[in-house]
């Protein structure tokens, strides 16, 4: 096979489809899936019904699998969720140290960043040093939580609601929310202003 | 295996460079990689833990300086002739081989909604928790040579049980073809402290999903 990716994937699915092994219009199925129907908006839906519903909030943080399922938003590398809560004392912070686990089905696929050695290395021993570099300076007394996925868990982080907001909706909410901030390397600027 | 993935606590990577409106693919070939990857998963033929643990045996000077799909390229080509689906001198030439009867994909469009719905890796074993929320426990210094999602930065090292998560499969059996050996799940907090040393700072903590046979009580 040719060295350059492009080729060798070129010529391994050519090879795939005349053997018979893959259907090419599922391929151009599951690209679609990835690139059109699965991302951050997922994720934005349920942080922003958990902003507006209180009793919505607390079955998201006891049973977070069963909370997004009820949204339709369990699935594949999302099966079994934990949601955690960020707030005035506590920060959280996903990673997968290990390869690139990821919550697929509310945050879509992962950013490369999120996928870097840099990344991987870094975010369970220095994770201020990491937030740092997005922007995010925290206060010495927060309390910095790294979620290492070892398991098939997926974390979701359910960040601040900006202060300001209290006259949105829901859709108006979810709009506000970031993937960035669904990771934990984010906190969430109030609208037109600044966190 | 104490492979150069098990990358938590390493220096020298540089900075995090986030990059800003990225898209979901950068390179059509990676989509491509992506779809045919999961179409072939239908197969049945590995599982998410023989994959993870076909990406830990790139050579560690190979793996770093190879993309996150170069990576799986990698891994895919080494499986796909491991279980027999496609053989070297296939990949080779880039046709089947002579005579060889074409194949029925197990996978059309039609059955996408089965593929994004995923699979749980909980299993319903009655098995008793050995721990509860609140016990002291420590992470064995194991060092196997086979799969395992146990990091090295926690090995040795102790916490605390804040979370059962049930049973799940077991990685480090089922990525060899060993049977799923399914066992309890705990969520645990490990001290920043404890992993980093007094330097590190005492308001912050790492919490990892392990398996019970990584555990013994503290």
């Amino acid at each position: 096979m040719p060295s350059d990716p492009a080729l060798r994937v070129k010529a391994l699915e050519s090879l795939l489809v005349e053997k018979g092994l893959v259907d090419p219009a599922a391929l151009d199925a599951i690209i679609d899936a990835y690139e059109h129907k699965i991302g951050p908006r997922n994720g934005a839906k349920v942080v922003a019904r958990a902003w507006t519903d209180e009793a919505f909030k607390q079955r998201l943080l006891q049973d977070a699998s069963a909370a997004i399922g009820e949204m339709g938003f369990l699935g594949r590398q999302g099966e079994h969720m934990v949601v955690v809560e960020n707030t005035e004392q506590v920060h959280n912070l996903v990673v997968c140290t290990l390869c690139s686990c990821y919550p697929w089905p509310v945050l879509g696929l992962p950013p490369v960043w999120y996928k870097s050695d840099a990344y991987r290395s870094r975010a369970v021993i220095d994770p201020r040093g990491v937030l740092r570099e997005f922007g995010l300076e925290l206060d010495a007394a927060v309390e910095v939580r790294v979620w290492d996925s070892t398991a098939e868990i997926r974390y979701l982080v359910l960040p601040q609601r900006p202060a300001g907001t209290e006259h949105l909706s829901a859709d108006e909410l979810a709009d506000l929310v970031t993937r960035d901030a669904m990771i934990g390397v984010q906190r969430l600027a109030a609208p037109g202003g600044r966190s | 295996m104490n492979g150069i993935h098990d990358m938590g606590g390493m220096h020298g990577f540089g900075p995090v460079r986030a990059e800003d409106d990225e898209p979901v693919f950068h390179q059509a070939w990676e989509a491509r990689l992506f779809a045919v990857r999961h179409a072939l998963g239908a197969w049945g033929r590995w599982n998410i833990d023989s994959s993870r643990h076909a990406r830990e045996l790139i050579p560690p000077a190979d793996y770093l300086r190879m993309s996150y799909y170069e990576r799986w390229l990698a891994g895919l080509l080494t499986q796909l002739v491991e279980v027999g689906l496609v053989t070297h001198e296939e990949l080779s030439s880039g046709r089947p081989a002579a005579g060889a009867e074409k194949a029925t994909p197990p996978l059309h469009a039609d059955g996408l909604e089965r593929l994004l719905a995923g699979s749980p890796s909980t299993r319903d074993v009655a098995l008793d928790p050995i721990y509860v929320v609140g016990d002291r426990v420590r992470a064995r210094n194991i060092h196997p040579t086979g799969h395992t999602r146990l990091p090295r930065y926690a090995r040795g090292k102790a916490g605390c049980v804040v979370r059962d998560h049930g049973v799940h499969v077991f990685p480090d059996t089922n990525a060899h073809g060993q049977g799923e050996q399914p066992q309890r799940l705990y969520g645990i907090r490990f001290e920043a402290t404890e992993l980093w040393g007094e330097a590190a700072s005492s308001r912050e903590a790492v919490y990892l999903d392990l398996w019970e046979s990584y555990l013994v009580r503290a």
